[in-house]
């Protein structure tokens, strides 16, 4: 079974395309608010709302959480019954008012639910009339963005809430400070948050990154009392995103995309946009460095020449071990692109590539990727469930999958090794601590990718040799 | 526990703070509106000599904007009690976020080879993905095709179908859509409304559910099943393999299981269940609807259990052998008490002297912030403050306030059946007589006393706990451990205090049981005695004086 109406199997090679299902079974992707809970997560000081029912927030509050181990404060506006018969807007204003009380949040990020879209909510006008009734000044900014989850995945959420939070606090012009850059990572790990952004300062830069929940979702234990986590980009950078530079925007398929944060802010203030890929293995971490260098009129840092080097050295060296093998990739499309960019550069052949993700740029992006005689093997899966993938899997047979831990089912019935990636991992330790960007993750990814291969032949010798 | 009834809340302290203080810090940030209602649900407890306490309000709906606890009816309904039973087929019709989040996230534990065709499909998750189309133009085709499909992959005996939030709203008729499928497909197929807006938490979604499995499921296979003293299991989800040591006691004690509702549970077992002689309640909250409806339709009488805690657990045991007041039953349950409390106790005394007085704080479920209370005890650990997440006042004061629970909007949304005593099944298990006989001996018949009643004078009860009130209770009291789900569990390690899952029990378990509360102590003791916080402060910082002299250097 695939899902949605809209499923698209792009068989590149030969296998024949699978009869679309109409149900889902066992989805690749997560709903729209919980992608944009997440870029509110990003921001110093926010709070994320939603308005809908209460189960909206605690389904996603315990998701993220049994990922990433750390507090995830989602408050909610609680519709009840009638709220859906009558509208949401006492509701919302009476949230509105507790939040600010309890939290006294930089920022509240509303996103809306399935309800309170279907219902058909005016929530710009909510939020107008309740800053209307209060004293300037008093109340913290309010981003909204439209989430429903019955348009696209947890991406286009995560998206949504990016360009709404740019369009309403980035409105400051003039006075261009060479040195600012804009940062729009798309849904990556906190270590690889980390990792960007010291890429950025080792530039002369100073990044405004949205979301940064590098901190606020991967951070310490407390000594004292913190009402929200520390962490975050603050307001007030977001508010001069427009006087920065450039902007530099990262995913395959949001590269595509008609309408984002970077886009918004070319045409706002004239800036810069550049749109590269996920910097995931060898070229595409090349491309944010040499962007980079433009941007600051800087040679590359000799750090990153050195983790160049070993990158190279290490590929050299194991490639013994991944040359010619075959693997399954799934997840969020730019995750899928960013990783097959890289497996392609080391000799592993993507054979199939699925996504619950529906921005239908997923097949474009890959050919472009994969060497063009690989291609004929290759089946690319978008808007596609479990189920999809696991039949594509299972004729392709590959020697690997890559994905997160939604895909062991699969990976145990088929006996295939599983080497965890992205989100939501939430069957091994350290999915936020998992570096997958910039040459230090090629390394670190490269790593643990031709040791499960090693550690499946090693267990699957009937001697034992422990020289591999 | 006896004190004056009397005694005034300002002479009350708990923990070695003045409560009427600590209540007004926890309601300090609160307008005034939302600091009256949560007045109303933080309670000082006093029991007086005959056993009552003060009343709390509960089952209100939460203030939008305070963080809570709590889920929505969906989750009790799809996540809670249909969500543990392995072989109905369950699709989730709505967009995708619901059936995603409740995909065997409350990890359930099931044994696939107790039932002979071994279907198992909780590893899977079937949604009918609504999409901008079908909220549109309507989701009924959809379901049909996924009904349709759901069938021919995998030839379930039953499917069950669960609405979301979107569902009730463009008037989707689920009902319908199912009955044409059980028709078309011979098979059974119940749908259930279980929309999220409705009600003020899951708990209207367990009755839903307790309606829906008793409308559709129980009584519609009357074959009596071999062996003696039969009992149902209801309230026990089975997490972390619960179900399974309180099956091994029973299975020790001779008694025959007939079916769990819904604790490693598989459909033919509910069609059956109409034909045990007893039913024992393990989560009052969650199944009570059931546990009542049987008895008025086919003679069953309830009784309220506990399986959690080494006393409690024998307690329950006795009951069980009283209620059936069989010679063999009864010496055969004091042989496996006897055979069994040794190993728990010799554990207990062995840790209790690392945990005797160490505090506990417990917020969670509908009966578990009661029952782990016995655990606690044992331990010799005080419970300073407990609260539910999504249970009525009669399961904190005791079934003797339901006369007196006002019924609310929200609440008289959600369907009481009208059930009757069913004209040939009907049959009651014991005489009046000997009902009436064994109440004197102590054996109460469909009654829960509920949690405040044992609870300490001047503990502090709190229903349906914020967020915010959580940081205030752990910053004013800083309890040795604190007991909630996984949504408060960082934020209570934050702040340096331990912090016990009792919803997934951090993927541990069993706790249930003898062999449960073994592993329970264990765990505790882990907890309240880890180093990791003692290395919080850097010697740097323990020692600043020092710090600054490397400074200088």
């Amino acid at each position: 079974m695939n899902t949605s109406d809209s499923v698209k199997e792009y068989a590149m090679g030969n296998f024949p395309i699978t009869p679309t299902a109409s149900a889902t079974q066992n989805a690749c992707k997560l709903c729209a608010p919980l992608g944009a809970s997440l870029v509110f997560k990003g921001i110093r000081g926010a709070v994320p709302l939603l308005h809908g029912s209460q189960g909206c927030s605690t389904y996603i509050r315990r998701y993220l959480i049994s990922h990433y181990k750390e507090p995830v404060d989602i408050a909610c506006s609680n519709f009840g019954e009638q709220t859906a018969v009558f509208g949401g807007a006492v509701n919302l204003k009476l949230a509105l008012e507790n939040i600010c009380r309890q939290y006294d949040p930089a920022l509240i990020g509303i996103a809306t639910t399935c309800l309170s879209e279907t219902i058909g909510d005016d929530v710009p006008m909510f939020i107008k009339q309740y800053l209307a009734g209060q004293p300037e000044g008093t109340v913290p900014p309010i981003v909204h963005a439209s989430t429903p989850s019955y348009q696209g995945s947890h991406m286009e959420g995560f998206h949504r809430a990016v360009l709404a939070t740019v369009r309403t606090l980035a409105t400051q012009a003039g006075g261009i400070k060479q040195n600012q850059v804009n940062l729009f990572p798309g849904m990556l790990s906190p270590a690889d948050l980390r990792h960007s952004k010291e890429m950025v300062v080792a530039f002369g830069l100073e990044p405004m990154v949205l979301p940064d929940y590098s901190q606020t979702l991967d951070g310490g234990l407390w000594e004292s009392y913190h009402r929200i986590p520390d962490g975050g980009t603050p307001v007030a950078t977001i508010a001069q995103a427009g006087t920065a530079a450039a902007s530099i925007e990262l995913g395959h398929t949001l590269a595509l995309a008609n309408e984002t944060a970077a886009l918004l802010l070319a045409e706002r203030f004239g800036m810069r946009a550049a749109r590269l890929g996920f910097p995931m293995g060898i070229r595409h971490t090349d491309a944010l460095l040499q962007t980079l260098s433009e941007i600051s009129g800087r040679p590359v840092p000799a750090i990153y020449r050195e983790q160049r080097g070993r990158l190279l050295d290490t590929l050299v060296d194991g490639h013994k071990h991944v040359n010619n093998i075959r693997a399954a990739v799934y997840g969020e499309e730019d995750l899928v692109a960013g990783l097959v960019g890289y497996l392609s550069e080391i000799g592993i052949h993507p054979v199939v590539c699925g996504s619950g993700g529906q921005s239908h740029h997923l097949a474009e992006v890959l050919e472009a990727l994969v060497p063009e005689s690989w291609r004929k093997e290759l089946t690319v899966l978008d808007g596609a469930d479990f189920a999809a993938i696991e039949a594509a899997v299972e004729k392709a047979k590959p020697d690997l999958i890559i994905g997160h831990s939604k895909g062991y089912a699969m990976s145990r019935r088929l006996s295939i090794p599983l080497v965890r990636v992205g989100f939501p991992i939430h069957d091994r330790m350290g999915g936020p601590r998992l570096l997958h960007i910039g040459y230090e993750g090629a390394m670190a990814l490269f790593d643990r990718i031709a040791n499960a291969l090693i550690e499946q032949r090693q267990d699957g010798s009937e001697v034992g040799y422990t020289y591999m | 526990m006896a004190m004056p009834a009397d005694m005034k809340e300002e002479s009350l302290t708990l923990d070695g703070k003045e409560l009427t203080r600590v209540r007004k810090q926890l309601l300090a940030k609160y307008p005034s509106k939302v600091a009256r209602k949560r007045d109303k649900q933080i309670v000082v407890n006093r029991v007086t000599p005959d056993g009552k306490v003060p009343e709390i309000q509960s089952n209100v709906r939460t203030v939008p904007g305070l963080i809570s606890q709590r889920g929505c009816c969906y989750a009790g309904c799809k996540g809670v009690v249909l969500g543990p039973t392995r072989d109905i087929i369950n699709i989730t019709h709505g967009p995708v976020g619901c059936g995603f989040y409740s995909w065997l996230t409350r990890r359930n534990q099931t044994d696939p080879d107790s039932t002979p065709d071994g279907h198992n499909f909780m590893t899977y998750c079937f949604t009918t993905d609504m999409q901008d189309e079908q909220i549109i133009f309507g989701g009924e085709k959809k379901l049909r095709q996924a009904i349709q499909e759901a069938y021919d992959i995998f030839k379930p005996k039953a499917i069950a179908v669960f609405s979301t939030c979107p569902v009730g709203l463009i008037g989707d008729d689920v009902h319908s859509v199912c009955r044409e499928m059980k028709e078309k497909l011979g098979i059974n197929v119940f749908g259930f409304s279980c929309e999220g807006y409705k009600g003020v938490s899951q708990s209207a979604g367990h009755h839903i559910a307790n309606n829906g499995i008793f409308t559709h499921v129980v009584g519609t296979d009357n074959t009596v099943q071999p062996g003696a003293f039969k009992i149902n299991m209801l309230g026990e989800y089975n997490i972390g393999g619960d179900a399974f040591e309180i099956e091994r006691l029973f299975e020790a004690c001779g008694l025959t299981l007939i079916s769990t509702f819904s604790g490693n549970s598989s459909i033919d077992k509910f069609a059956n269940s109409h034909t045990a002689d007893l039913n024992l309640i393990m989560c009052h909250r969650s199944i009570n609807y059931v546990a009542e409806m049987m008895e008025k339709k086919f003679g069953l009488p309830w009784i309220k259990v506990n399986f959690i805690g080494a006393q409690a657990t024998a307690k329950s045991l006795r009951k069980i052998a009283q209620y059936f007041g069989d010679e063999k039953l009864i010496a055969r349950t004091e042989a496996v008490i006897a055979a069994e409390l040794p190993e728990v106790e010799k554990a207990a005394a062995e840790i209790r002297p690392r945990t005797e007085g160490k505090r506990a704080m417990l917020f969670v479920g509908g009966s578990r912030a009661h029952h782990y209370q016995e655990l606690f005890n044992e331990l010799g650990m005080v419970t300073l403050s407990a609260g539910y997440e999504f249970a009525h006042r009669d399961d904190y004061e005791g079934r003797r306030v339901l006369p007196s629970i006002k019924v609310d909007a929200d609440s008289r949304n959600i369907e009481e059946l009208e059930v009757h005593p069913d004209e040939t099944r009907y049959q009651p298990r014991i005489p009046k007589e000997r009902a009436a006989e064994l109440k004197s001996q102590g054996l109460q018949f469909a009654d829960y006393e509920g949690m405040m009643p044992e609870m300490a004078q001047g503990s502090l009860i709190i229903d349906d706990i914020s967020q915010h009130e959580t940081e205030k209770m752990i910053a004013m009291f800083k309890p040795d451990i604190f007991c909630a789900g996984i949504k408060e569990k960082y934020v209570i390690q934050k702040h340096g205090i331990p912090m016990k899952q009792l919803h997934s029990y951090d993927y541990g378990g069993p706790y249930a049981g003898f062999k449960g509360a073994i592993n329970f102590y264990q765990e505790i003791d882990r907890m309240v005695g880890s180093r990791v916080w003692s290395y919080l402060k850097a010697p740097w910082q323990k020692n600043p004086e020092l710090a600054a002299k490397y400074a200088c250097d």
